[in-house]
């Protein structure tokens, strides 16, 4: 069996190449190269601390890298090269749209008005720059009609459709990581980048997000990146899985090649002191296959 | 039947028997507390020597207080509390219908001052209005529209600003300065000193765009400071801490309010008084007041209104979904301080004198009391607030009958801020919010629901 290790996508959506990003004296990530490809769920795993969320903090900007280029093609065939624009362009003209770890809702709004504020750019172009919209040019009240019919969309999708004008606050957990999924949709990105989206969630909740999230590529098209620690929700529906540790990739392709990887096996359960040799030889093996592939 | 007659009138008793102790308590904690407080003063005699005079009648008035107020306190305000709380744990929930008055308040508010200074003049006549309708119309306006502008800026975008009042003196400065060197008009300089100040609300933007918290608070201070001590040293211009006097008034469509023959008065065969022109700057400053309100209203409800809301939120959030917080930012500066203008350069034509000192800190902090008094974001909140505040502060001059109870050296002016803070004491803990801590959506689906202040966020700066 070849192992599947072949990085090259067909059509990446995503490029990073060789990236690092240095804090002072700790290298959080290493010369880190993937690609995600369009229309694909690309996973990103790796033990706790392994730099997946400064990965994702470079490709959106909240983070500068230290080496590194990251570029992404959207379906136009445009370029960008995210690491040299700032974070809130990344999301308005390269369209990557982003939700975090700890979820970060505007509490004190309404579930309608977090997704408003996620087209304000949108919705900022149609009053005119406020200017229009303050006295009250009709194109604003058209175009902030289709921005809560969007909303309203994304709010059935997500089913929160009967919490609309509840306090985004006041929704449970599970709601606000579906919440903050809508909002960032709204952007009407290309790459929904989502920063362990089923933390926290039970089982049920997880099931339901692994088919939102299946749902938004089929019917947008969109190309999914995420960040994710429960397996079952990996392993269900990503194509393609990506390996960090100690910020450097271990292991890349799809989900059956990573599970069976000793690599990723010796990262995650770590591996008995008589064993250590044995894996070591095995990993030196499938290096020598790889490099044989390559060459 | 009897028995629980008897166990209530037991019960009655013994609260009595209670309330009676523990007023004894306080009678003699007081007495320890102002013996020598009180009781004692030491003075000066005419030989300039220092003698004790003994007040022990003023010590048992205080000591009868705390006891009486004690004693009523534990016999009849705690039961009825206690009672009053049984009751409505027992009651079931019952939605309240909001009443016509809740429900129309802004607008019976407006109409109410727009109706104000006829019925004062018909009460009070054409020389008894000029206090009511000068001290305490026009300066509670001018406290409503400062705090609605600050309110942008605090209670929109959670940019907390503690030098406000330095928008207010380029306003005000910016009319009276141009208009007495180059004699233009009101009515071309009011928006000229609004773009001024915004102007100068995007310089003060710029250096604070990184700080948060604290930090912007202190840099925002200076700011105001440092427009206070220019306008005090820059003495070829300013004329320094002497100020800019003989400001031009302000004119209705060039009718011009003195006791000239085409006077206002003379024109309309009034007799000549201040009064009208008073009244003119009343509806003046309400129509200032209602375009900031209008302003605010709209705003809220466009893309940028709701990324202020959002940036006091969650900045971080704000900045994923492709909104650019620099420019939201200074948006809100700029519209806060456009707004504080207005109110500057119309607070120089009432005066007709502009000098530092009417922009030093305090102010600043008054104008911030009221925003967060009334509850951040909330323009009725905030309207009541100055109404309150400044309000409340001006009627403490009217209470001339407290000189009878406390001698004819008593000012109650004097005490004014003492009563203030004392207020925002109070109301802080009653209301934690402000007065109306709730906020108002924007756009709704099936129903408007106001969201709790629990739920919004203060803003981090």
């Amino acid at each position: 069996m070849a192992p599947e290790t072949s990085t090259m996508t067909k059509d990446p959506i995503l490029k990073v190449e060789h990236l690092s990003m240095r804090f002072g004296g700790l290298m959080a990530i290493n010369d880190f190269s993937f690609e995600a490809g369009r229309g694909d769920i690309t996973a990103l795993i790796g033990p706790n601390g392994a730099g997946k969320t400064t990965v994702f903090n470079c490709i959106t900007g909240f983070y500068k890298p230290t080496m590194g280029m990251i570029t992404m093609r959207q379906r136009s065939g445009k370029e960008y090269l995210l690491e040299r624009l700032p974070d809130f362009e990344i999301t308005k003209q390269a369209r990557v749209a982003r939700t975090f770890q700890n979820i970060r809702m505007f509490s004190g709004m309404t579930v309608l008005e977090n997704l408003l504020v996620a087209q304000h750019n949108k919705l900022m172009l149609a009053s005119g720059y406020t200017f229009l919209g303050l006295f009250g040019f009709p194109a604003y009240r058209q175009a902030s009609k289709e921005a809560i019919e969007l909303a309203r969309h994304w709010l059935e999708r997500a089913s929160l459709i009967d919490r609309a004008d509840d306090p985004a606050g006041d929704l449970p957990y599970g709601a606000q990581r579906r919440l903050e999924i809508a909002r960032a949709m709204c952007t009407e990105p290309e790459l929904l980048c989502l920063d362990e989206p089923a933390a926290g969630l039970n089982p049920r909740e997880s099931h339901s997000l692994n088919e939102l999230l299946q749902s938004i590529r089929r019917d947008t098209g969109t190309s999914i990146l995420l960040i994710e620690h429960d397996m079952s929700v990996v392993m269900e529906i990503s194509d393609h899985v990506v390996v960090l540790e100690y910020g450097q990739k271990i292991s890349d392709g799809n989900p059956d090649f990573v599970k069976n990887d000793p690599k990723v096996i010796a990262a995650y359960l770590g591996v008995e002191d008589e064993e250590v040799e044995q894996v070591i030889e095995q990993i030196e093996e499938i290096e020598g296959e790889q490099g044989g592939i390559k060459q | 039947m009897a028995n629980i007659a008897s166990t209530t009138a037991s019960a009655g008793t013994e609260v009595t028997a209670r309330a009676l102790r523990e007023a004894v308590f306080a009678g003699l904690v007081t007495l320890g507390l102002f013996v020598l407080f009180v009781g004692l003063k030491t003075d000066q005699n005419i030989r300039n020597e220092l003698i004790l005079t003994q007040r022990w009648g003023l010590l048992a008035t205080f000591v009868i207080i705390a006891m009486v107020g004690r004693f009523l306190m534990v016999a009849y305000a705690q039961p009825w509390l206690a009672q009053r709380k049984a009751t409505k744990a027992a009651a079931p929930e019952v939605v309240k219908e909001e009443s016509f008055f809740s429900r129309n308040f802004s607008k019976i508010a407006i109409v109410a001052l727009i109706l104000y200074p006829p019925v004062i003049l018909a009460l009070t006549g054409v020389q008894g209005s000029l206090k009511w309708v000068d001290n305490f119309g026009i300066q509670i306006l001018i406290y409503v529209m400062l705090a609605w502008g600050l309110n942008i800026v605090v209670g929109l975008a959670g940019l907390l600003d503690l030098g406000y009042v330095a928008f207010y003196a380029v306003g005000a400065y910016s009319y009276a300065l141009l208009s007495s060197y180059f004699g233009l008009s009101f009515w071309v300089l009011l928006p000229i000193a609004g773009l001024l100040a915004a102007c100068w609300g995007i310089i003060l933007g710029f250096p604070v765009l990184r700080l948060r918290g604290d930090y912007l608070a202190i840099v925002t201070l200076a700011f105001g400071e440092i427009i206070r001590l220019v306008l005090i040293n820059w003495t070829e211009v300013t004329k320094g801490t002497f100020g800019v006097s003989g400001i031009a008034k302000a004119t209705l469509f060039g009718i011009k309010f003195d006791a000239s023959k085409d006077g206002f008065a003379a024109m309309m065969g009034l007799p000549i008084s201040s009064a009208y022109y008073k009244i003119f700057l009343f509806y003046l400053i309400l129509g200032l007041c209602m375009i900031t309100a209008f302003v605010t209203i709209r705003l809220r409800r466009m893309p940028v209104g709701r990324a202020w809301e959002a940036l006091r939120e969650d900045e971080i959030a704000c900045r994923s979904l492709g909104i650019n917080t620099t420019t939201t930012k200074l948006t809100a500066f700029a519209t806060g301080a456009m707004f504080g203008g207005f109110a500057g350069s119309f607070f120089a034509v009432r005066q007709g004198f502009v000098s530092p000192e009417s922009f030093v800190f305090l102010e600043s902090a008054v104008i911030l009391a009221i925003v967060v008094l009334g509850g951040m974001g909330s323009l009725t909140g905030i309207a009541i607030a100055a109404i309150v505040m400044i309000g409340g502060t001006e009627i403490l001059r009217e209470l001339t009958f407290l000189k009878v109870i406390f001698g004819p050296n008593f000012t109650p002016e004097l005490y004014r801020m003492l009563i203030f803070g004392l207020a925002m004491v109070i109301v802080m803990v009653w209301k934690p919010r402000g007065f109306v801590g709730s906020r108002e959506p924007t756009a709704f689906l099936r129903e408007r629901k106001a969201v709790s202040g629990s739920f919004t966020k203060e803003g981090h700066g």
